[in-house]
Formats: structure tokens, sequence, C-alpha cells
């Protein structure tokens, strides 16, 4: 319990670090253009393929389950659009890039740290904090809606290809569910989870990975924590916003 | 010019530097030497800051270290180099980018500008067209002298070298020794050496500190370490019998 609040102690204040004014603009710019493209075009064809399967299986789970009910089959490509928007996308997006952001970043991070690269730019007056940590955060938080709002398309388009083509209901059926009972504020909220979920994953891969001490072991030690920590906190405030967003 | 005053260091229940107190020199290489454990990369970690002590003064010149704001630690930074056991250079980096960096971060120089100040280290350490090369390419020795060149960039008044020998053949050694001692006299730099390497004492020990258990028990130059009647100093440097050989004959 004490080590609990001593992590959530410095990971607070780490945090106004992180938020001060670090050397030149231009190598900052540089370091967030190419986080952008790590996370971003990196982890695009992981979270395609992901989306893909996960929408094809939900299309055919609800088939499954509405076959010889009363329930129309155009409600079949409502209810894939609606799970892909409100929830899939975003979580397990989210829980993909976890583990290969995630632990990229902590052993990226945790690497510099044992290497002295780190104590190197701190004798050289840098702000570490800033200089490492924010470029990924601001990276992230432009990276990974990005992502989440792809794989909600990919997830649709994942659903029809299970269902029209074998067979299981019309294109007629799947068009007419995905055009039914649209609400925005699901697309909203698909947008929150997702910059939410993005700060969660870097801010805690990082921190694992620029306190770390020891070597080797200690380092994968830490990129495991950033994996697990990071989905944990996913799914504990998956809940939280999802009350927060819903209720009222 | 550093002085140190009365500094003690603890961790938890370990007591590592115990009140030490020494002036190293501008314009002089000065070398902190021990065993290993002795406590010398604590001392030389709160020389740079990167620990504070548990008591004592660190001046740089009028500037005590540990008291300064934000503004003039970041101005006293930049007068500040540092080369690393480890090099620390910068994977990704070419060797001119690496050499490049504090440039990059703090100065306001144009890139042609910081790019000539680039080729001028670089042709010092004896690198010139090694520019676009990356750490992984060159030799041990080749990437001592990039780190050389980039703690030289910003032309500090203040450099701090962790264990500048490690891992290179004697020859080199003293290549990079003799470097480390014109740049420090031809700038008349704070050159502050932490190391264990008999060459270095014997080369370029302009100003030497020798601790044991976290304390400076014999103070002197290169010459004063042949004619010096301390135990544990002689015992630390003519470890081996060839070495204690030489030093009897020297004497006779």
């Amino acid at each position: 319990m004490k080590g609990l609040f001593f992590h959530l102690g410095r990971y607070i204040a780490w945090h106004k670090v992180i938020y001060q004014k670090t050397g030149n603009f231009s190598m900052f710019y540089k370091e967030v253009v190419r986080q952008v493209y790590d996370i971003g075009v990196g982890s695009i064809l992981i979270v395609f393929i992901i989306s893909i399967f996960i929408g094809a299986v939900t299309a055919q789970q609800m088939y499954y389950q509405l076959t010889g009910t009363s329930i129309p089959a155009y409600y079949i490509g409502y209810i894939v659009r609606d799970m892909a928007i409100i929830e899939l996308a975003a979580t397990f997006t989210c829980l993909v890039l976890a583990g290969k952001v995630g632990s990229n970043l902590a052993a990226e991070i945790g690497g510099m740290r044992q290497k002295e690269h780190i104590d190197a730019m701190e004798i050289m007056g840098v702000n570490t904090a800033s200089y490492l940590v924010l470029p990924k955060i601001i990276g992230g938080l432009i990276a990974i809606p990005i992502l989440v709002f792809i794989a909600a398309i990919v997830n649709i388009g994942g659903g029809y290809l299970a269902s029209v083509p074998t067979g299981l209901f019309t294109n007629f059926d799947y068009v007419k569910g995905l055009r039914s009972f649209f609400n925005d504020y699901n697309v909203v909220m698909m947008f929150v989870k997702s910059v939410v979920f993005a700060y969660i994953i870097i801010t805690v891969s990082c921190y694992q990975g620029y306190f770390v001490k020891g070597g080797n072991i200690e380092l994968g030690q830490a990129s495991t924590r950033a994996v697990v920590y990071s989905c944990v906190l996913v799914l504990v405030s998956d809940y939280v916003v999802a009350i927060l967003l819903t209720s009222g | 010019m550093i002085t140190i005053e009365n500094i003690h260091k603890s961790f938890d229940d370990v007591q590592v530097l115990k009140g030490l107190d020494f002036v190293f020199e501008a314009g002089k290489t000065n070398l902190i030497i021990g065993r290993s454990g002795a406590g010398k990369t604590v001392l030389l970690k709160i020389l740079v800051g990167l620990f504070k002590p548990t008591e004592g003064k660190v001046w740089y010149d009028d500037r005590e270290f540990f008291t300064l704001g934000k503004e003039e630690l970041r101005q006293l930074r930049m007068e500040v180099g540092m080369l690393f056991q480890g090099n620390a250079l910068f994977d990704s980096m070419t060797v001119a980018e690496n050499v490049r960096f504090p440039l990059d971060m703090f100065s306001k120089m144009t890139l042609k500008e910081k790019n000539i100040r680039v080729d001028e280290c670089l042709s010092r350490v004896s690198l010139e067209g090694s520019n676009d090369k990356y750490p992984s390419e060159i030799s041990g020795g080749m990437q001592k002298r990039v780190g050389i060149a980039r703690a030289i960039v910003y032309k500090p008044k203040y450099l701090f070298c962790d264990e500048p020998n490690s891992g290179l053949d004697p020859k080199t050694s003293i290549t990079i020794d003799e470097l480390i001692k014109e740049i420090t006299i031809a700038d008349n730099i704070t050159t502050v050496i932490n190391t264990h390497d008999m060459n270095s004492v014997m080369e370029i020990g302009q100003n030497i500190c020798f601790l044991d258990k976290g304390k400076i028990v014999w103070k002197g130059d290169r010459h004063a370490v042949m004619n010096s009647d301390n135990e544990n100093l002689n015992s630390f440097i003519f470890a081996s019998p060839f070495l204690q050989r030489l030093k009897d004959q020297a004497k006779k």
C-alpha cells in the first residue's frame, strides 16, 4: 500500500516537470512528428487485422444469437456499428496498443536511462521528462484517436465481410442496420475514451521506463509492468468514463 | 575552479562520502582516484548535480551549485561538459548530430553556424569526415573522441570525465588522455577526471585526490605520487610487484 501511494505521488509530481518548457521548439516538434509516425503508422497494420476480425466475430455471434427470434436481421448491422463505436474500437485498439506501444516506450526510455543518455541530457541542462515524454504524449494523443477511428470503420467493414458475402444476411439488411438509430453522441464518447486511454498508455509506460533502476532484468520487468498497468487502468477508466458519459 | 566543502553523502544507512574538502583547479587536469567502491562516482555525480549531498557545499567559482535558481542553474549547465564512461552517445543519431545536440537544444545559431562548430570540434579530436557515421559504426576510441567533441561543443568552463579510458587499449588511452590535457590547458578548463588508470595518473595527474573508504586520504600531483609514503596510496598505485619494482628502481 505504501508503495502504491509512493508511485502515485511520484507519478503526479512528475507531471509538473513534464509540462515545463525545455530547449528548442524545432527539436521538440521533430520529436512529436516522429512519435506520431511511430505510434500511428507503426501500429496501423496490427490495428487493422484485429479490428477486421473483431467486427467479423461480432457479426457472426449476433447472427447466432438473433436467429430464430423475432428481432429483424437488420438489427445485426446496427449492433455491430454501435458495439464498434461505443466499446470495441476504443477498448480493443487501446489494449493492443498498451502491449505494442507501451512496452516499446518503457524499453526505449528505460534503455536511455541505463545507457546514461538521460544523465547526459540532464547535465546539458535538458529537462528530460519534458523532452522525452511530452512529445510522446502529444504524439499519442494525435495518433491513437485516429487509430481508434480507423478501427471503428474497419470493425464495421469486418462485420460486413463476415456476413454479406457468406450469405448470413443481405447487403440491404446490413446497410439498413448501419443507418438505423444513429446517435452521434456515441462517436463523441469513442473519441473521449480514446484520448483518456491514450494518455494512460503513454504516461504509465513512460513512467515505468523513466524511473527504471538496475539492469536488463529490471528493464524487462518495467516493460511488463508498463503493459499490465496500462491494460488494467484502461479497463478501469473505461468503466469510469462509461459511467460519467452515460449517467444523467 | 570548483571547490567542495565538507561533502557528506549517505544512501539510507550507508555513509559513502565522509566530509570531503578539495579544490579542483582551473587549467589543470584534476584526478579523483581510488579503489572500486571508494565513492569516486558518487563524488562526480554530486559535482555535476545528479546527486545532492547529504551535507556540504559545491562551489563553481563563486556560485554555490545547490542554491542556484532555475535560470542560474540552466546558465551553469551550459558551461559544463561531460564525458561518460559508456560515452552516452545517442545510437539513433549520427556523429555530427550527437555533437550538435547541445547546440540544437539551446543555441540560437543557424544550422550553418552549428555545422561549422561541429566540424571544428570533430577536427579537434581528429575525427574529420566521420560526421555521417553512426556510433555503432565507429571504434570505442572514436566513440570516446565523439564524446569529447560533444562535451566541448558549447565551449565549457568545466569538463567532467568518468573513467575516460575504460575499455580502451593502452595506446588509445594515452591519446585520449593527451587530448583531454591539451583541451584543458588550451581553453583553461577546470577538468575533473574520475579514473583508476595508472597511466593517466602518471601522464596527466596535475592535481590528484586519492579517495579511500569515503575520505580523501592523500592530495598531490603525479610527481608527488612517486615519492609518497602513504601506504594506502602506494598499495593502490603500485599494486603489482612489477610496478613496485619500478618504483624502487626509480627511487634508487
